[in-house]
């Protein structure tokens, strides 16, 4: 299946009451990020085949860096995975929350029911095929739109980011136009990051039982551990909800078509009757649908983006955790050092080398968790206000469908 | 019109299901679990068992005895009257069956309704009677009914189904929800069955019907098994089987007989799609609350997690909204069943009914021509014995032929008395189909309007809480 879609084309739902706003200013959805002039990315096109997705990355920049002001460059998911890996195994972003990297694309349960569609196609009459062939491309088309924005949400953190804007890595990524040749990590490589994620998670324990001097941080640490765990529970609640929503919808989408079947068979004054609640029905659950889709995007998404931005945060604190505990143990050597008297030097200097690290990761992370704040804030407000308009609209639009059917069908009589 | 009223105050009851108040009473549990039970229990030694009317028909129609001692609009036999509107207009009678109050120990319990009457009928000896019945009592009135009628064509509204596993649970004194789920879902069943038999003209002033809304005792009926639901089936069944081994077939000649069969095999298919699409949605809606539910405590706690204040009162109503979107889904999924679902199901139900008068149809025609080729047989017998020398032979077969010319006649006299009581029955079901569908619809997307005004309502609400984050 081919599928080549760009993120400015609109939805296929009928009729302008059923846009949503997802298909405009994407980019902002789940962070509040000021747009520079000096450096501005996000992704054009994509092209979904087979098993890849072929992103489309745009550039327009003022920067001397480049070597134009404006240019392209195709990426695969692999490739940002190996920017984002790039950032976090990079010392210098130690005390930076590195934007989380996005997820992967995963079109396979998508996939599997338009093949199952397929096979099934000489079951079933012309209309139902095309209708549910319909749906499913239309299923695959908003999975395919989340995709682009949330690695186009990866970039643009990035772009915004003082710091990381200016990384070497991040302009090879947006401007080499030849293949990054980083897709499938070699065996070694896969092994090494195995052990690097068994001891940061024993270390994660270690350090998140040391109390920290600074208040600031206690609290953050405290925070931050019990957020992401409610988050992550509030997401998977979230998607369980959403999707028993969309399984009523497609129930009523059912009913819908056996109605219109019994309104064409009657052979009383039904007829008229069911073909008509069969219309309204058709109307109404394409509504639900949409409800279903928009708190998908406003609520689903927005608590699945901040599960892997609390991870992000919890990682710099991790970091900053592992620089304490290295700077503690260079003060225990450099005690050890001068009462013995031996290698006092070599301590001190390790010792400086330390506490510089320490004092530089603690600057940066405490405005980071400051700035992680107010986008959290900002994002959530947004997306809550957003949530309950849409809520608002449709039902209000429901409702209007309702009751001028029932003031047609009340009328009959 | 009452007709209208009392479907509206029994939608009305179940509307309300959420707030129906169950007595609680201690039950002592039995533990072992024995196999297929019935209602139909033990003898009690205070009731006689009577035997109900075998369900092979009988050849000659049975009328209904008239009780009624004044005339009243209501007293025709029916076989007169194809024309019934004046009747509805002064049909006043009004049903409900409730309080269902568990009797007896383990699996020898069962529930027993009570069931109100208030009419002004004449028929009637009072303008308000009282009676309490259990399930069986149900089953034991429609198999007389059906016994009674349903060869004579006459559609006869069937019992609601037995349920082993429903009704185990309620023996063993399982006080949970399903457990009283059920037995509201049964309630209702039993006060729409009663309400369909009594619209009925005919069946509205059958003697055991009369009794069983009046007589305070009531003699028990057994071997109901054989006239469930299920029964019903197997007999319309035998009786589709018994045409489809005619040899000779029937030659339809009235075309009206053969479309209206054919529209209700194709309205049977899309009600059972249908049926099954509504009860798919009662489910996920179910569902939807129960997960709504669950986000809603979770959104709560992110809410106390979140430091930044005006987040977390934000998060904290968000979670207040969802608990409240979630009740509102369990109240549409209540009026997603009590409504349509089971609106449906009985539709079902009654079409099987309307199937097999169809088929009895058959069978009175079958019936007519067995009668036809026996005669034809006397007569060939009778001219062979024309020339032998056996005079007592002769005339017994003279005899024999006038026997089975009345049978002919007969068996052509219920022909037709069949197919004009069936199509005035269809005329009839088809008005009631069509009011049945056209109120419970309405009421149905009613419910859907206000489950919308009160979304609106809370997101409203919400919006202003939202904005307030800063």
């Amino acid at each position: 299946i081919f599928l080549c879609v760009s993120p400015q084309q609109e939805g296929l739902d009928d009729g302008p009451d059923f846009l949503s706003e997802e298909d405009r200013g994407l980019r902002a959805v789940n962070v509040d990020l000021q747009t520079d002039a000096t450096l501005q990315v996000d992704i054009s096109d994509a092209l979904s085949e087979r098993d890849k997705v072929k992103f489309t990355v745009h550039t327009k920049s003022t920067l001397p860096n480049f070597k134009q002001n404006e240019f392209s460059v195709v990426r695969q998911h692999e490739e940002f995975i190996w920017l984002h890996d790039s950032f976090v195994e990079n010392e210098e972003y130690a005390g930076y929350i590195i934007p989380p990297a996005p997820p992967r694309p995963d079109f396979d349960a998508s996939r599997e029911k338009l093949q199952k569609l397929g096979e099934g196609e000489g079951s079933m009459t012309k209309e139902e095929f095309t209708k549910m062939k319909q749906e499913l491309e239309a299923e695959y088309l908003a999975i395919f739109k989340k995709t682009v924005a949330m690695h186009e949400v990866f970039l643009c953190r990035v772009a915004a980011h003082p710091v990381l804007r200016k990384d070497l890595n991040f302009h090879v990524f947006l401007e080499y136009n030849q293949d990054l040749s980083v897709r499938g990590k070699n065996k070694k490589e896969k092994l090494e990051d195995f052990f690097k994620n068994v001891v940061k998670s024993a270390d994660g324990v270690l350090v998140a039982g040391v109390k920290d001097v600074d208040d600031f941080f206690e609290h953050e640490k405290t925070f931050l551990l019990e957020y992401h765990n409610r988050v992550k529970d509030s997401s998977a609640k979230s998607d369980r909800m959403i999707r028993s929503h969309k399984s009523a919808a497609d129930d009523i989408n059912r009913i819908a078509s056996t109605l219109y079947t019994l309104g064409t068979q009657d052979s009383t004054d039904l007829c008229k009757f069911f073909l008509k609640v069969s219309e309204l029905f058709e109307k109404t659950r394409k509504i639900e649908a949409r409800v279903a889709a928009d708190e998908d995007l406003k609520l689903a998404d927005l608590l699945k983006y901040y599960l892997r931005e609390s991870q992000a945060a919890k990682d710099l604190l991790y970091r900053r955790g592992r620089a304490l505990v290295d700077y503690e143990n260079a003060n225990k050597a450099l005690d050890k050092a001068r009462a013995k008297n031996k290698d006092v030097l070599q301590a001190e200097t390790t010792q400086q080398v330390c506490c510089q690290k320490f004092e530089k990761i603690s600057e940066s992370a405490k405005q980071e968790l400051i700035d992680f704040k107010t986008r959290r804030v900002a994002a959530f407000r947004k997306n809550l206000v957003e949530l309950a308009e849409l809520e608002l609209k449709h039902a209000k639009g429901n409702l209007q469908l309702l009751q001028s059917c029932l003031g047609v069908l009340k009328g009959d009589t | 019109s009452n007709d209208a009223e009392n479907t509206a105050a029994h939608h009305r009851n179940t509307l309300q299901f959420n707030t129906y108040s169950h007595r609680k009473q201690l039950f002592s549990v039995c533990v072992t679990l024995s196999e297929a039970t019935e209602e139909v229990s033990l003898d009690s030694p205070e009731r006689q068992p009577i035997l109900s009317d075998g369900p092979s028909p009988v050849i000659t129609p049975v009328t209904p005895v008239m009780i009624s001692s004044r005339a009243d609009v209501f007293d025709r036999s029916p076989d007169q009257d194809e024309d019934e509107e004046e009747n509805r207009d002064t049909f006043d009678i009004q049903i409900s069956v409730s309080d269902p109050e568990k009797v007896g120990d383990g699996m020898n319990a069962y529930m027993v309704y009570k069931v109100l009457t208030k009419t002004s009928l004449s028929i009637f000896s009072r303008d308000e009677v009282c009676v309490k019945r259990r399930f069986s009592d149900f089953l034991g009135l429609h198999s007389k009914l059906a016994s009674k009628y349903m060869h004579m064509g006459y559609i006869v509204p069937p019992a609601p189904e037995k349920s082993i596993v429903g009704m185990t649970k309620v023996k063993v004194g399982k006080e949970d929800l399903s457990s009283v789920e059920f037995v509201e879902k049964r309630r209702s069943a039993l006060e729409r069955y009663l309400l369909r038999t009594v619209k009925h003209p005919a069946l509205l002033k059958d003697p055991d019907v009369l009794q069983f809304l009046e007589s305070s005792e009531l003699p028990r009926a057994v071997s109901t098994q054989a006239l469930s639901g299920a029964g019903i089936l197997r007999m319309v069944n035998k009786a589709a089987d018994a045409v489809n081994k005619m040899t000779i077939k029937m030659n339809e000649s009235d075309a009206w007989f053969e479309e209206k069969q054919q529209q209700f095999e194709n309205l049977d298919v899309q009600l059972r799609k249908l049926h099954a699409s509504v009860e798919s949605l009662v489910c996920h809606r179910k569902e939807l609350s129960v997960n709504t539910a669950s986000f809603a405590k979770s959104a709560a706690m992110l809410g106390n997690s979140e430091d930044h204040t005006a987040l977390s009162r934000a998060l904290s109503q968000l979670a207040e909204v969802e608990e409240k979107i979630d009740q509102l889904h369990q109240d549409q999924a209540c009026a997603d069943f009590y409504l349509i679902s089971e609106l449906l199901g009985d539709y079902v139900r009654l079409i099987t009914a309307v199937k097999g008068v169809f088929d009895q149809r058959m069978k009175t025609w079958a019936k007519c021509q067995d009668a036809q080729v026996m005669l034809q047989r006397k007569r060939e017998a009778e001219a062979k014995l024309q020339h032998a020398n056996k005079p007592d032979k002769l005339q017994q077969a003279k005899d024999e032929i006038r026997e089975w010319e009345g049978k002919v006649q007969q068996g052509e006299r219920d022909f037709e008395q069949i197919s004009k009581n069936i199509r005035r029955e269809v005329g009839r079901f088809e008005k009631d189909r069509v009011k049945d569908f056209r109120v419970v619809i309405i009421k149905y997307l009613e419910s859907l309007v206000h489950t919308q005004q009160q979304m609106i309502k809370y997101w409203e609400a919400f919006l202003p809480e939202a904005k307030a984050i800063a």
